[in-house]
């Protein structure tokens, strides 16, 4: 991961600043000392690569939706993907530990990897295909539906 | 509407359940003409497939008529009638760009679970809400997600049973042919005699193979292969399939080999899947294959196998290659091959059933009864 961070931040200068929102955005600020037997998870930057060149992922330095929603709540970074791939995209959670373990707060619910996974696959999805494809919707969430 | 449930391990039954409804603006609802088991079912008959919930509406592969289509659709028109690729793949993400829309990102639906290795493939009809799967083609009425990348308009001169075999088993066959990358003059072996295993051989004929052989247990179905396909086959329960094989080909073993067994209903019934006879066509596949051959691996198969023959592969340099399904890109071509007649599947509709006698058709092609390949429902 470290060598990541570095071409990161080597991309995204070279990019210019143009490709982080100038607002919220935490660029890379901090590199975390891993501690022997620790769970890397909270620290553990989520990514997905968009289809995408970076100027449509972050237009004018903005996030795109939903990630939008969570400024000022998560890190994020950006970078050409190699091979004309489009644009990686990664987020991770600002503050530090989380309060559970992993799979202890996955079990509750309070997982930020998985919620921040979800937040960039539907990013993703948004960007690529211009809509967020919805589920099926059960019968007991359409309740007015005749069988 | 009516539709064909799963009900439980072991158990489907015909259901009134609510009308599919557009959920997105690139959707459509189709009112189903013609669908047909698949074998890709068979786990989550028999229970093996934890995500599942009862009352989740079955089939993977269908036809139909456009009933209803959202604003962002462009290629479909009402009354339209279409055959819907088995993999729901968005058309956009880099994968569908390459080609390899059953890799699609972005073809699940909702909070999907991630699987242990933790990419999602494309998603598919008739599987798990829990796993972004999509409520199936066994019903009368269902929802079409991409409709415009999925969906492909079927000639007026191809019938509905023919037609329904170019949703998920012809294009998989195609594509196992495609992966092989089979060419005039080759030896192939397919493992499977089943719908997909029929159109495999039937695609490497078509590629030019030279020679084709078809392995399975069942002396219906390989009749079936000789009969209609024109090439040759070996019941592995009479002969010593390994030497056959060699001596069919000059002693080098098939160039390409393709493994489209599937997967049986039998198994240990827990959790993750672990392939009931070890994977033994896979093992004969890659014992079988000449020294720089490629052996393919077709169609859904269980999480794990044991005693993979590593030491063969290896010493013999071989290419592994694998697809669940094949999504929508070859459909146009392959419903023009039909057009043509160059492209025969009716006859894999050896069961033809109303709706309301699922769970018979169903017991049916799980036990390979009565000479079943493929059972197709009219709703």
């Amino acid at each position: 991961m470290a060598r990541s961070r570095r071409l990161a931040a080597g991309a995204l200068a070279s990019a210019g600043a143009r490709m982080l929102a100038p607002a919220g955005a935490r660029v890379l600020a901090r590199r975390r000392a891993r501690r022997a037997g620790a769970d890397p998870r909270p620290g553990r930057w989520q990514v997905v690569t968009v289809a995408a060149p970076p100027e449509q992922v972050l237009p004018a330095g903005r996030w795109p939706e939903p990630l939008r929603r969570l400024d000022g709540a998560v890190e994020v970074w950006a970078r050409p993907a190699p091979g004309g791939r489009g644009t990686e995209l990664a987020v991770r959670p600002l503050g530090g530990e989380c309060a559970l373990p992993g799979f202890a707060a996955h079990l509750v619910g309070d997982d930020p990897g998985r919620f921040l996974r979800q937040v960039l696959r539907q990013t993703k999805q948004l960007l690529e295909t211009g809509e967020v494809l919805l589920a099926d919707r059960s019968p007991l969430d359409r309740p007015g539906a005749a069988p | 509407m009516r539709a064909l449930c799963w009900a439980g391990a072991g158990l489907v039954e015909v259901r009134r359940v609510p009308d599919p409804e557009l959920r997105n603006a690139q959707d459509m609802i189709v009112r189903v003409r013609r669908s047909t088991t698949c074998g890709a079912d068979l786990p989550l008959l028999a229970g093996r497939v934890p995500e599942a919930s009862a009352g989740e509406v079955l089939g993977r592969e269908f036809l139909g008529d456009v009933v209803e289509v959202g604003p962002e659709v462009r290629r479909h028109r009402v009354a339209d009638r279409v055959v819907v690729g088995a993999a729901v793949a968005c058309g956009a993400c880099w994968f569908c760009r390459q080609a390899m829309p059953a890799c699609c990102d972005n073809g699940t639906g909702g909070v999907a679970a991630e699987p242990q290795w933790g990419q999602p493939p494309a998603g598919g009809y008739g599987r798990p809400a829990r796993l972004g799967g999509f409520a199936g083609g066994h019903a009368e009425y269902v929802r079409v997600p991409y409709a415009d990348v999925g969906a492909f308009a079927v000639p007026e001169s191809v019938s509905d049973e023919r037609a329904v075999f170019a949703a998920g088993a012809a294009p998989a066959g195609w594509y196992g042919a495609e992966l092989g990358e089979v060419a005039p003059g080759d030896v192939v072996a397919v493992w499977g005699a089943g719908a997909v295993g029929q159109l495999t051989a039937d695609a490497a004929v078509a590629r030019g193979a030279d020679r084709v052989v078809v392995v399975d247990d069942r002396d219906d179905r390989l009749r079936m292969v000789t009969g209609h396909d024109g090439v040759e086959a070996l019941n592995h329960r009479y002969v010593d399939v390994l030497a056959e094989l060699r001596e069919r080909s000059g002693g080098r073993g098939p160039d390409v080999c393709v493994d489209a067994s599937g997967v049986t209903a039998a198994g240990p019934g827990r959790w993750p899947a672990v392939e009931p006879d070890g994977g033994a066509a896979l093992r004969e596949a890659v014992h079988a294959c000449r020294k720089g051959g490629v052996v393919v691996v077709l169609d859904a198969r269980p999480g794990f196998v044991d005693r993979f023959p590593l030491g063969a592969f290896a010493d013999k340099g071989l290419a592994v290659r694998a697809a669940r399904r094949r999504g929508g890109a070859a459909i146009p071509a392959l419903l023009e091959r039909m057009a043509r007649d160059e492209l025969v599947t009716e006859h894999l509709a050896t069961h033809r059933m109303p709706l309301e006698r699922g769970a018979e058709g169903y017991a049916l092609f799980r036990d390979r009864a009565d000479g079943c390949v493929r059972v197709v429902f009219t709703p």
